[in-house]
């Protein structure tokens, strides 16, 4: 199966360099013979990788230890449910899995794409397998091969890192890959329509879907990866800056910059060269975290071993970069807006503001993953750029960045007046106001925090008097009740009303995270029957007693588990068991260096999060890390409103006249536009 | 006691009482030997028993002292880089991290120079003395750091004023462009009712 694999990876390589020529020269040239083969040949590339994958599969469930992949990231006791995401643990095989997605996402793009946007397609089959050919390409010629064989074959393998055998982590790599993936469909369509100087709103209309996929993935890929951290890593917290992180949040926030961009090209075909830039920003963005995540030239927990591999998505991300801008250079002079902005007080300029800061952020999280490189080149000294750094940078701008999502949506397009936006200011500004005087009165200090929920009840205002308007409206027009109302208002314009979900979702997120500044921890040993206090922010104790520590064989691994008795205020809990694992492979030989994992006590208001370090001098009595990280569930829940109002949003159908106003078509009033 | 020819044994009653005590006497001394570790679950008595293997709960480690909740101490840790490769400041390796021993090392440096009396920042300038500024989670402020801190706000600032200017220059074009002016011929509407449909049309699609 591995010279099969092998095999495919070869003949992908050479239908992708032949998709490539086929799709660019049938697009220059206007031949329709090449592009139907350009076309076929991202199908052909598709089918090819899917081959390789499958064959890396059966070499791992087969335990073929002789494969060099096999053998270093499974072992024959490793559940199946982590065997199968040993496809993605490792660089080469996470190659393999970024070619076959991109050619999947690139053959669904070539079939689902209406046909009156067929002009384009050639161009988009080329830039898919320029991408797809260069992924196989670092695979085949960058010591990457997923199927390379070893000299000898081991009895058993070396198992999974500990900390990927959880479930989050079977979900959370293929998410943000997806996301990074996926990406490259717009991409392609951009550099299509800057190729077939098509450049009217129309190319927007065919990759929205893909853009709100992209963006959703990284949503639920970042937010999979937070859980992760949570309740694998140990260290009591969701969200460390560091350079991966910040790699998967840059691809997200100038996103997330378009989605809101992008309404304005669509309504007033304005900011048409902004939008490219920001579709050409994101897929280099996306280039840049995996050659972040590949070649070790930062310091980072997440980084792969360090290879050459970097260097090649170094190389591609200058040629991509340079040969992409210098097209959006040449094709400026046909970017012209088809409307101007009426007033500085308008929706249109909100959204600016609010792109402005997106893009600031992103600057800043990739102005302080650099600064470490940037300062040994300059200062010739070695420092580290950690939390501190962006914390300080980074929240200010993300409070105004909230401050924003409760602005935009209650300006008018095109000209606010003063009365309007007395009107539309005054409920969401009253709430946020009351919020921060209730805070202020019940003792919080924390000026962040503070903001972050004060701002937090403003946005939730806008948010409940744009549904409570809607409703309103639709009551009075159609006489439906209210929850009826609301429900159609929904229905019929998922965009709009989906899109304040995710603000909700937005706000959710904001004050989880300022939960934190109120974490409080403690460290404590203790011997069976004796117990630890920690005091909650929310004025209560919890009481926990160490009853004994267990040790015991599970599927790979040895278990030493401390079980210990919570209560709280005096009332009992439950029982929380944090363990030690010393994972082995299937002849019973220790793997990694023991791993922690967390005990976890989660409600609503706070988790009390309890790690057992280890053991003084091999006896019964422990060392504990005691934590209660208050409002973390929030976080979990934030993110899922935030994917719930991305698939609202995705979800096809809806009225022809919402779908209408959401393909391109501007609302023009007769006598008002130029 | 005498042996039978049928090889059952005949036990009077005192030889019965002194073996009866003498079980009773041997079982309770043994189950205290035996046990060791029962008196552990009891709160406050007896040393803790062994673990069946205790190379399966990792590293051994040291009991906690109070010196490891100092929030002072831990404040400083904080502010310091763990050299392991972890990327995770001291304090939160030390008690995530278990296998480390550098960032045990480095709180029993913080520790020892906390004990002669040093002040925070005297504790952090030596870490920087014999580490170097990578021993910061975060550069100080001065020289070519301050980039560091102010670049993005800089940047932020720069590009919000120029996007002032720019919307202002693109308003001033667009209401010099589109000079105030009657309603057209079979356009059937005020400026006013004009201003309320477009109200209503932003309402209802965006």
């Amino acid at each position: 199966m591995t010279l099969l694999g092998t095999l495919a990876l070869w003949l992908a390589l050479l239908v992708g360099i032949w998709g490539a020529l086929a799709g660019f020269v049938g697009g220059l040239k206007d031949r329709p013979d090449l592009a139907r083969s350009a076309r076929h040949a991202v199908f052909a590339m598709c089918g090819a990788l899917l081959v390789a994958v499958v064959s890396l599969e059966w070499a791992l469930f087969q335990h073929d230890f002789n494969v060099e992949y096999v053998a270093a990231y499974t072992s024959r006791n490793l559940p199946i449910f982590y065997t199968w995401s040993a496809l993605y643990a490792g660089q080469k095989g996470s190659l393999l899995f970024w070619a076959t997605v991109l050619s999947l996402f690139g053959s669904l793009a070539l079939v689902l794409t209406p046909r009156r946007h067929r002009e384009l397609l050639p161009y988009v089959a080329g830039v898919v397998s320029v991408v797809a050919a260069f992924f196989i390409s670092v695979m085949l010629f960058g010591h990457a091969n997923p199927f390379q064989r070893l000299p000898y074959t081991p009895l058993d393998g070396s198992g999974l890192n500990p900390q990927l055998q959880n479930p989050g982590m079977v979900f959370h790599p293929p998410m943000l890959y997806l996301g990074y993936i996926s990406i490259t469909i717009p991409f392609a369509f951009a550099i299509a329509a800057l190729l077939s100087k098509r450049l009217d709103t129309d190319w927007l209309v065919a990759i929205r879907k893909w853009t709100l996929l992209s963006w959703l993935f990284l949503s639920i890929g970042i937010c999979l990866g937070m859980w992760w951290a949570y309740v694998e890593l140990g260290w009591g917290g969701y969200w460390a800056w560091d350079p991966v992180e910040n790699a998967s949040l840059l691809p997200w926030l100038t996103m997330t910059a378009f989605l809101h961009s992008v309404m304005i090209q669509e309504k007033r075909g304005m900011l048409k060269k902004w939008n490219l830039a920001l579709i050409i920003g994101s897929w280099l963005l996306s280039i840049f975290g995996t050659f972040i995540t590949r070649s070790g030239v930062i310091s980072s927990v997440h980084s792969f071993t360090q290879s050459s591999v970097g260097y090649f998505f170094l190389a591609f991300l200058i040629v991509s970069g340079v040969a992409s801008f210098a097209l959006y250079a040449n094709r400026l002079p046909l970017l012209t807006a088809e409307a101007r902005l009426e007033s500085m007080v308008s929706r249109e300029a909100s959204f600016l503001f609010n792109n402005l800061l997106f893009i600031g952020i992103a600057f800043s999280v990739l102005w302080g993953t650099l600064f470490p490189i940037l300062s040994e080149l300059v200062q010739g000294t070695k420092i580290t750029v950690g939390p501190p750094f962006f914390n300080q940078v980074n929240i200010p701008l993300g409070l105004a960045l909230l401050a924003l999502t409760g602005i935009g949506p209650l300006i008018a397009w095109r000209r606010a007046s003063v009365p309007n936006l007395q009107r539309q200011f005054a409920v969401p500004g009253t709430v946020g106001t009351f919020t921060a005087l209730i805070l202020l009165v019940a003792g919080m200090r924390d000026f962040y925090a503070l903001m972050a929920i004060a701002l937090g009840g403003f946005v939730v205002g806008t948010v409940v008097q744009e549904f409570a308007r809607g409703a309103r409206a639709r009551h009075r027009q159609y006489g439906e009740g209210y929850v009826l109302a609301l429900g159609r208002l929904l229905a019929r314009n998922r965009r709009r009303y989906g899109g304040y979900i995710v603000h909700t979702g937005i706000v959710i997120l904001f004050v989880a995270f300022a939960g934190m500044a109120f974490k409080t921890e403690t460290e404590a040993s203790l011997r069976p029957g004796e117990s630890a206090s920690i005091k909650s922010p929310y004025g209560w104790t919890y009481r926990l007693t160490h009853l004994g520590i267990s040790q015991y064989d599970a599927l790979n691994r040895q278990v030493t588990a401390a079980t210990l008795e919570v209560s709280r205020d005096g009332k009992r809990l439950g029982v929380l068991t944090p363990e030690k694992r010393q994972h082995v492979d299937g002849l019973g030989r220790p793997t990694f260096q023991p791993s922690s994992e967390v005990g976890i006590r989660s409600d609503w208001r706070e988790d009390l999060y309890v790690v057992l370090g280890g053991v003084v001098n091999g006896t019964e009595q422990a060392v504990f890390r005691f934590t209660i990280n208050p409002l973390v569930w929030w976080v979990w829940y934030g993110g899922m409103v935030i994917a719930l109002g991305g698939l609202i949003v995705m979800w096809p159908g809806g009225t022809p006249a919402a779908k209408r106003s959401q393909a391109g078509y501007s609302v023009r009033l007769v006598g008002t536009e130029p | 006691m005498t042996r039978r020819y049928d090889v059952t044994s005949h036990v009077d009653r005192r030889e019965f009482l002194v073996l009866g005590a003498g079980t009773f006497l041997g079982v309770v001394a043994s189950w205290r030997r035996a046990t060791p570790q029962t008196p552990d679950s009891l709160p406050g008595t007896g040393p803790s028993g062994r673990l069946w293997d205790p190379a399966r709960a990792g590293r051994p480690l040291p009991p906690v002292v109070a010196a490891d909740n100092d929030a002072a101490i831990q404040a400083i840790e904080k502010r310091l880089h763990c050299t392991c490769g972890c990327n995770l400041d001291v304090y939160t390796c030390r008690t995530t991290d278990f296998n480390c021993t550098v960032s045990p090392a480095l709180h029993q440096r913080v520790i020892a120079l906390a004990e002669q009396g040093m002040s925070g920042q005297q504790i952090l300038d030596q870490f920087v003395r014999d580490h170097g500024l990578v021993i910061l989670m975060a550069p100080p402020k001065r020289g070519f750091n301050l980039a560091g801190y102010f670049m993005p706000s800089l940047v932020i600032v720069l590009a919000a004023a120029a996007l002032t200017l720019v919307l202002r220059r693109w308003t001033r074009a667009s209401a010099r462009a589109q000079p105030a002016r009657p309603p057209e011929p079979g356009v059937a509407g005020t400026p006013e009712e004009l201003e309320r449909l477009r109200g209503e049309l932003d309402r209802l699609s965006v």
